[in-house]
């Protein structure tokens, strides 16, 4: 589990890379949502996960590859203004298990958990079978079961093929 | 056939055991008045018969899809729709259907029950259901020691009945050449479950030594080269000769249609029972009908 800070404190510590001294990176956010610890080269697909994108209008940092002692390089995102849902925020479990969940109201952390996967990804993640039903024209959306969160295992709803690697490739 | 419990699949077998006989042309009226509709995708001729055959012996009518050419579904008509639309005519749907997880799909949008009878290279569980009662009838379900040949990589049969005979504490032992073995995460899966797992390339190894023999198939088109067909297809021949030392009351299943995996010598002996099998499905498949639609 992330060691994470306590709620209420100031939100400017998780810019900082313990390694390098003065490392804030980018300036602490007023309101809005942080993702702290992404494995390192995931933040993008990240972004992809939670629907942001350059046109949705939302101001955006992205720090990468910055060091972590937990995951050796980590990622950051953080979403200003915008305080993103529990069942969005978990669907990132699917590619970063490890991350942390900060809301921040007024510059403090108000609220802050790990994330956890729900028991059924709907629409995120397209199944790998190209024969699969949910890969033509019906008008479905993608549907993964969570076989198992560590290491994360899903398996498609309609034709049961298991998706365990290279889960950000079938990101829709 | 992941889904189905060992008693719910008994009962099954139990309601097909009594329907037997109007399997066999004893008169019913049970489904009288009930509507069945095929939708068939892919050309079938076993499976749509005996499911036909299985809702008229009940007294029911039958309403095909027929060709896809010329119907709904040429002029690009989703199967969502189709199954909505047919739904509404018929009192139960049985669909074949070329893409995995289309039996699924059209359980979802129809109005009434759905079987599916093939989808893609996923499921066909009322062939294993018709091979678990076979199995019961013809050997014996407990204990059984079974030999899974042939394609055991594609063939869809075999991956459910396996899971299905994993239920009954089956000691299976598979055989197949090295490139068309089952796949690991079905044999782990099987494992878990504490079912023996064996795995052989070579047939004659364990003829003389299983209560049944399942034959399946193998593919010409999985081989590139045709040198290498012809010598693995020839291995997994089974011959009057081959089972000159077997058990006697070895029993020989089949899927059907084969091509050279059984010699037709071999149906004059007391193992064979494929032919007996495909009847099988008939009383199988009657039973599910029944439960489906016959109100009680």
């Amino acid at each position: 589990m992330a060691e994470l800070p306590a709620a209420g404190r100031v939100n400017e510590q998780m810019d900082r890379s313990k390694d390098e001294p003065g490392g804030l990176r980018v300036k602490p956010i007023n309101n809005g949502t942080v993702i702290d610890h992404i494995a390192g080269g995931q933040a993008l697909n990240v972004l992809k996960i939670l629907g942001i994108s350059g046109t949705t209008g939302a101001t955006v940092s992205v720090v990468m590859n910055v060091e972590s002692k937990k995951l050796g390089k980590k990622d950051i995102v953080k979403v200003e203004d915008r305080e993103l849902r529990e069942e969005e925020l978990d669907r990132i479990a699917l590619i970063a298990p490890a991350a942390s969940i900060n809301i921040i109201r007024n510059c403090k952390v108000i609220e802050k958990r790990p994330v956890d996967l729900p028991d059924e990804i709907v629409g995120v993640v397209r199944c790998q079978n190209p024969n699969c039903i949910s890969n033509t024209h019906e008008p479905i959306k993608s549907r993964m079961l969570v076989k198992g969160k560590n290491p994360v295992s899903l398996r498609c709803l309609y034709c049961e093929q298991p998706l365990t690697e290279r889960i950000a490739d079938y990101l829709i | 056939m992941r889904e189905f419990s060992k008693e719910e699949i008994d009962s099954v077998l139990d309601l097909a055991q009594s329907l037997e006989p109007m399997a066999r042309g004893k008169k019913s009226n049970i489904l009288a008045g009930k509507i069945l509709a095929l939708l068939f995708f892919e050309p079938s001729t076993r499976t749509r018969m005996s499911f036909e055959t299985a809702m008229k012996r009940l007294g029911g009518g039958v309403i095909n899809l027929g060709p896809a050419e010329g119907s709904s579904i040429s002029k690009g008509e989703s199967l969502a729709d189709t199954v909505r639309v047919i739904g509404g005519y018929a009192d139960a749907l049985v669909i074949r259907h070329p893409k995995e997880g289309s039996a699924r799909l059209a359980s979802q949008f129809s109005p009434v029950p759905v079987l599916n009878a093939g989808d893609g290279a996923g499921h066909h569980p009322t062939q294993t259901l018709l091979d678990l009662y076979t199995i019961r009838k013809e050997s014996r379900l407990e204990n059984l020691h079974i030999a899974l040949v042939g394609d055991l990589k594609y063939g869809r049969t075999v991956h459910s009945l396996a899971y299905a005979l994993s239920l009954y504490g089956a000691d299976i032992t598979l055989v197949s050449p090295p490139t068309l073995r089952m796949p690991d995460p079905i044999k782990a899966d099987l494992s878990s479950k504490g079912t023996i797992v064996r795995e052989t390339s070579d047939l004659g190894e364990v003829i003389d030594n299983v209560d049944v023999l399942y034959m399946t198939r193998i593919q010409r088109e999985r081989f590139p080269d045709p040198v290498e067909y012809q010598k693995v297809a020839s291995s997994y021949r089974i011959t009057p000769e081959s089972l000159a030392s077997s058990q006697d009351n070895l029993i020989i299943m089949h899927p059907l249609p084969r091509v050279d995996e059984i010699s037709p010598s071999v149906d004059e002996t007391a193992h064979a029972r494929y032919f007996q099998q495909s009847f099988y499905g008939v009383p199988v498949r009657m039973a599910l009908l029944k439960m489906l639609i016959g109100g009680d």
